[in-house]
Parts: C-alpha cells; structure tokens; sequence
C-alpha cells in the first residue's frame, strides 16, 4: 500500500494541478495579508474561503483523480497486490497532496508575515487543522460516489450535489427548521445539526474562536459551553474522524467487492 | 459723622474678613496634625493647607465654607471604616488630596466625598484609589468635579459603586476626569443641565456614563472604553451627545451606546468603533443621528419596538457585521446621504451621490431578529445567497427602509 500511496502522492506533487492549487493558496494568502497586516481579521476572510472552497477543491480532485486512474487501477489490480491498498493508497495520495498544498500554500504567507510573534496561532492552527479535515473527507466522499458511478457524467453531477448540499442546501433546511419550530427549545437541536455537517462543524468551531463569537449572543454561549469544554473539542475531533473514517471504511468494503 | 462711621464700619469689616481667611497648615507634626482638628478650628472662608503625609481619618464633617488644599498629594486613609469626607456647606473647594481605602456597605452608600445639599462647590486634581463609591453628590447645584483621577478594583457589580455619581443635582460641570474600575464610571439621577466634558471612562464593570430620568445635559468629547456594556441613556429628554468615542465595547450583552425612551435628542460626530452593537435603540424619538462614524461593529444600529420620526444623515458606515437591524415592518424614520461601505451601486452623473437606493437591512438580521437562534449560520454560504436575493428584490425587510441618496465616497 505505501507503495502505491507514494506512487499516487508523487504522481500528483508532479502534477500541474497540485501546483495551481498550491499557487492559489499562496496567492490568496499573500494578497490578504498584504490588503490587511491584521493576521486575526485575515483569519476570519480566510475561514470562508476554507469552509467553501476547500471541500469543492477536494471533491472535484477526489472523483477526477478516480477517474483518470481507472486505466492504471485495472492495471495495478492485475498485480499480486491488496485490492485494498490499490485504492486506499490511491485515496490517501490525493487527499495528502492536497493537504499538503493547503498547508505549504497558506502556511508560508502568515508564517512570513509574522504567525509566531501574533496572537492568532491557535486560530490559525485550528484553521489548518479543519481545512486538513475537511480535504480529507470531501475526498474520501468523491471517492465513494465513483466507486458507485461508473458513468463519469453521472459521478461528476453526484459529487457536486453532494457538495451543494452540504455547503448550501443543508443550511437552507436548517433555517427553515429553526424559523419554523422557533416556538420550541432549539438548543440541543442546533448543536446536533452542527455536528452532523463537517462544513458547519468546522464553521462554528473557528468562529467561537474569533473576537466575531460576541455576536452569537445566548445562542452562541450555549455554544461556547459545549464546545468550549474539552468534551465538546474531543466530541467535534471524534465526529471529523468519523466523518473521515466512515466513507474510508466504505472505500475498503468496496474495494473487496468492486467488479471492472 | 455718621458716613464716618460707616466708613469706619466697611473698614473693620473688611479688616475682619481679611483677618478671618486665614490658612491654616495641617502635618503630621505640626500642632495641627489632623484634618478634623484642622476643620474644628477653622472659620467660615478659611484654607486648610494639608502637606504630604498620611492621614488616617474617616467621617470627616466640612459644615462650614473651607478650601481643603492638598500639598504633594497628602494621603487620607479611610481604613475601610466608612465615608471619608462629608460636606454640608456651600462654597466648598476640595484640592490635590489622595483618598484610599473607603469602606463598603450595603446600606448606606459610603463615599470618598459626598457633597450634600450644598452650592457652589469645586472639586478637583483628587485621586480615589480602593473606593466603594467615589464622588457623590446628593441635591447639590452649581458645582464643578475637575481633572480627578478615580481608579476602583471593583470585581462584582453588587458590591461596588460609581465612580462620579450625581443625584437630584442641576448645573454641575464634570471635567477631565478619569475613571475606571469602578460599576458606572459616571451616573446621573434626576440631574439636569449637567455637562459633561471631556472625561475617559474605562473599564468600568457596568456602564461608562449612565443616565437616569435626567433632562438637558450634555457630554462632548469623552473616551468610553471597553466598558462593560458601554454607555446608557435612559428615560431622559433632550441630551447632547457629540464627539465622543464609544470603543471596544465588546461581550454577548454589550453596547457602545444604548438608548431606552429617549426623546429629542441629538447624536452627532460620535465615532463607534468595535462594539458588539454600535447603538441600541428603544422607544426613543425625534432623535438626529448626524456625522457619526460606524466602524467594525457587529450591529452598527439596532432598533427595537416604537422609534419614530428619527433622522440618519450623513453618517458613515464602515465594515459593520450588519449596518442594521429592525424588529418590525414598518418604519418611520428616515436615513439620508449616508455613507455605506457595502454600497455596490453606481453614480452615472457623478455628483458623488448614489444613482441606486441603499438596503441597510440584510434579510438575515431581519430573520435572526425573529429567531435569535439562527444567528448560528452567520458567515454561512447560504446566508449569503439569500441575502443577495433579498437585495435584488425585496420581500420581507420594511420597502421604504432605504437610504435613497448614498454616498458615493466616505463622508471625511
């Protein structure tokens, strides 16, 4: 398996896109800092981006990557190796090259601007921290979807939805519920509802970090004493793993089984 | 003969008053070596001259005119036995003193000085250090509270008191003070024609400057720092507010300014910078809000329940969370030539005023006014989508709440 996890993670650090991708974070890392020298305010234009772009970017590399392989996995398959480590070596080289990128792209701006003299190195290490999570999982979820998907149209259209619904529409439902059953305790409802979505999760996780968590009133106060305590940061690090470990499972039940 | 002798007469009265103003000098080893023996022997217009030292009085009794002159800010030590300095007679002066250690009571307000039924009083260059109440002046007029220096170690609000507190009391000056630390660094109630000038409130548990029930004051050029809910005004009419900064006001419950049942009113040239709500606006009418800055506030104006005819003119708003939120659909008060850092319109005829009208509401602070709870999704995708939608086509914000003519560029 590290064999082929190397093999992928290499293929793909040479490859234009990981250097795109690494000279867009290096961009937009460099012209923030230089539009505001204010690391904590650049922390907060930065979360949005992450919590958008970041499980876009890792779904669409994720089912790309499955597909453009498809040649080579059934060549590899051929071979007296693991089923298994076929595609978790191959899931585990795309996901850390990315990683690697948002790391690289986004640490070497701040940490030039001066992360370790500032304030907001824990708020920017919480930042890096979700966004590694959140590659994580939107690729292993792209993964899933094209392991079920041979059409590749079809894969295609089902990841972005799934990004949609996620990043969009599941908030859309969320409102709606909490504007229509306003006249019941919603507290513990919120914070489920949080929980169950990575993309919200690491959203309100950064943001009770920030100066900007006065805002959430009563409302994020009930939040602050979940997660503020360390049961809540260990309950929320358990749910992004399982949110990585779920569909990793997956990946490797379907891996046994998977006909070409 | 008789115009001699009342020739005579001013003479020796005069004589007499000059005679009677004399100084008398208190130190610790001098023969007057206490304040309250200093007080007892005093007449009527003399100054008591205190040198450096410590003195450790409380229940001090100034019942008649005296100037108390501080030399190298003498220490007066209270030993947390109770008030310091009690004065009951008109035209007292009290200068350069450091009073420490003032105790605490629940039942009675013990004060470093309290100024009780008096007229023409001047307090100044005092510094108030471990106080329970600072400067208290109970149904006194005409007085002046001067350059002090008032720094309290309150921890909770039932158990401290005001810094400069004023009740039932007209046409006083209070004047390049400092406080801090104290519950309300300044409070006035039922105080009127009282003004305000110049002074820095920080760090104070409650509010910086608290308005009760008091009518025709004026505060201008004052500093309120990270209080701990900024400034309040309360059942008041017709209070200047000008020039002053309201920053760093910021909590889950804080506020730069908060007004409650304010009528005609004037709010100009203030800056807010930082609060978690710039102002907070209830029942209050025919108030102008004119040239104040908004800057990096969570709300910069939240108005809740019945404020009528207001008027917004040429105020500047400047990277605010929500430039403003309103609990009802219908309004009836007027925004005009503001200056909006989230304007996206155009000016074809560049006369520096904006061709398209101004939304200051967003749909989500209209729905997070309804249900607080949704305040969670701040900063989420959707929230943004619905809020453009909202923008291009109203639906639910008020339809005449708009700024017709923005400004194009900060108004400087």
């Amino acid at each position: 398996m590290l064999k082929i996890l190397k093999y992928s993670f290499f293929d793909l650090v040479r490859s234009r896109w990981s250097y795109v991708y690494l000279l867009f974070y290096l961009l937009i890392g460099y012209v923030l800092l230089f539009l505001n020298h204010d690391l904590s305010k650049a922390v907060i234009t930065l979360m949005n981006i992450i919590v958008i772009l970041v499980p876009l970017i890792g779904t669409i590399f994720g089912i790309m990557y499955y597909y453009n392989s498809r040649e080579f996995t059934e060549l590899l398959l051929a071979q007296p190796v693991k089923r298994m480590s076929v595609f978790l070596g191959q899931y585990l080289g795309v996901a850390l090259s990315l990683s690697l990128s948002l790391l690289i792209g986004l640490g070497l701006p701040f940490i030039s601007y001066g992360l370790f003299q500032s304030d907001a190195v824990w708020e920017f290490g919480l930042l890096l921290v979700n966004g590694t999570f959140l590659t994580l999982i939107f690729t292993a979820l792209a993964f899933n979807i094209a392991m079920i998907n041979e059409n590749r149209i079809k894969g295609f259209s089902y990841a972005i939805l799934m990004w949609l619904f996620l990043a969009v529409i599941y908030d859309g439902i969320f409102l709606m519920s909490l504007v229509v059953f306003g006249e019941y305790p919603l507290d513990n409802f919120s914070i489920i509802a949080t929980m169950l979505n990575p993309i919200d999760l690491s959203r309100i996780l950064i943001l009770l970090k920030l100066d900007i968590s006065a805002l959430l009133g009563y409302t994020g106060a009930i939040f602050q004493k979940f997660f503020g305590t360390h049961t809540g940061v260990l309950l929320s690090m358990t749910i992004l793993t399982l949110w990585v470990a779920l569909p990793v499972y997956n990946i490797y039940r379907k891996s046994l089984k998977k006909d070409f | 003969m008789f115009l001699r002798s009342l020739y005579t007469g001013i003479l020796f009265l005069f004589m007499g008053l000059m005679v009677k103003a004399q100084s008398i000098e208190v130190c610790s080893d001098c023969a007057v070596n206490s304040l309250a023996k200093g007080i007892a022997m005093a007449k009527a217009g003399d100054t008591l001259l205190v040198q450096k030292g410590v003195y450790k009085e409380y229940n001090l009794l100034v019942d008649k005119p005296l100037t108390i002159l501080g030399k190298d800010l003498p220490v007066i030590d209270g030993e947390d036995k109770g008030e310091v300095i009690r004065v009951v007679a008109d035209s007292v002066e009290i200068d350069g003193l450091l009073i420490r250690n003032v105790g605490t009571s629940y039942t009675s307000d013990h004060a470093a000085i309290r100024i009780v039924r008096s007229k023409d009083f001047r307090i100044r260059n005092v510094v108030l250090e471990k106080l329970f109440f600072g400067i208290f002046i109970e149904k006194s007029t005409h007085g002046e509270i001067l350059n002090n220096r008032i720094s309290g170690d309150a921890e909770n609000e039932y158990s401290s008191g005001n810094g400069i507190h004023l009740w039932y009391s007209d046409h006083i000056r209070v004047t390049d003070n400092k406080v801090e630390g104290v519950r309300d660094g300044i409070y006035l109630e039922f105080s009127h024609h009282v003004n305000i000038f110049n002074n820095i409130s920080t760090d104070n548990l409650r509010y910086g400057l608290h308005f009760m029930f008091s009518n025709n004051d004026s505060y201008r050029n004052n500093v309120f720092r990270n209080n701990g809910a900024g400034v309040a005004v309360m059942f008041s009419k017709e209070i200047e507010m000008i020039d002053n900064r309201f920053e760093k006001n910021w909590g889950t419950a804080s506020f730069g300014l908060l007004l409650k049942e304010i009528n005609d009113a004037v709010i100009k040239g203030n800056t807010f910078e930082q609060n978690t709500v710039g102002i907070n606006i209830e029942g209050s009418n025919r108030i102008v809000y004119e040239g104040n800055d908004f800057i990096r506030n969570g709300w910069a104006l939240k108005v809740l329940g019945a404020c009528y005819t207001n008027t917004f003119t040429k105020n500047n708003f400047l990277s605010n969370s929500f430039d403003l939120s309103y609990n009802s659909r219908m309004n009836d008060n007027s925004f005009h030539k503001n200056y909006w850092s989230d304007y996206t319109g155009y000016d074809l005829d560049e006369d520096g005023i904006g061709d398209v009208p101004y939304r200051p509401v967003k749909l989500f602070s209209y729905i997070v006014n309804n249900t607080p709870e949704t305040i969670i999704l701040l900063r989420s995708l959707f929230v943004d989508i619905i809020d453009f939608s909202e923008k291009v086509s109203p639906v639910f914000t008020p339809d005449n709440l708009l700024d017709n003519a923005p400004l194009i560029r900060r108004r400087k």
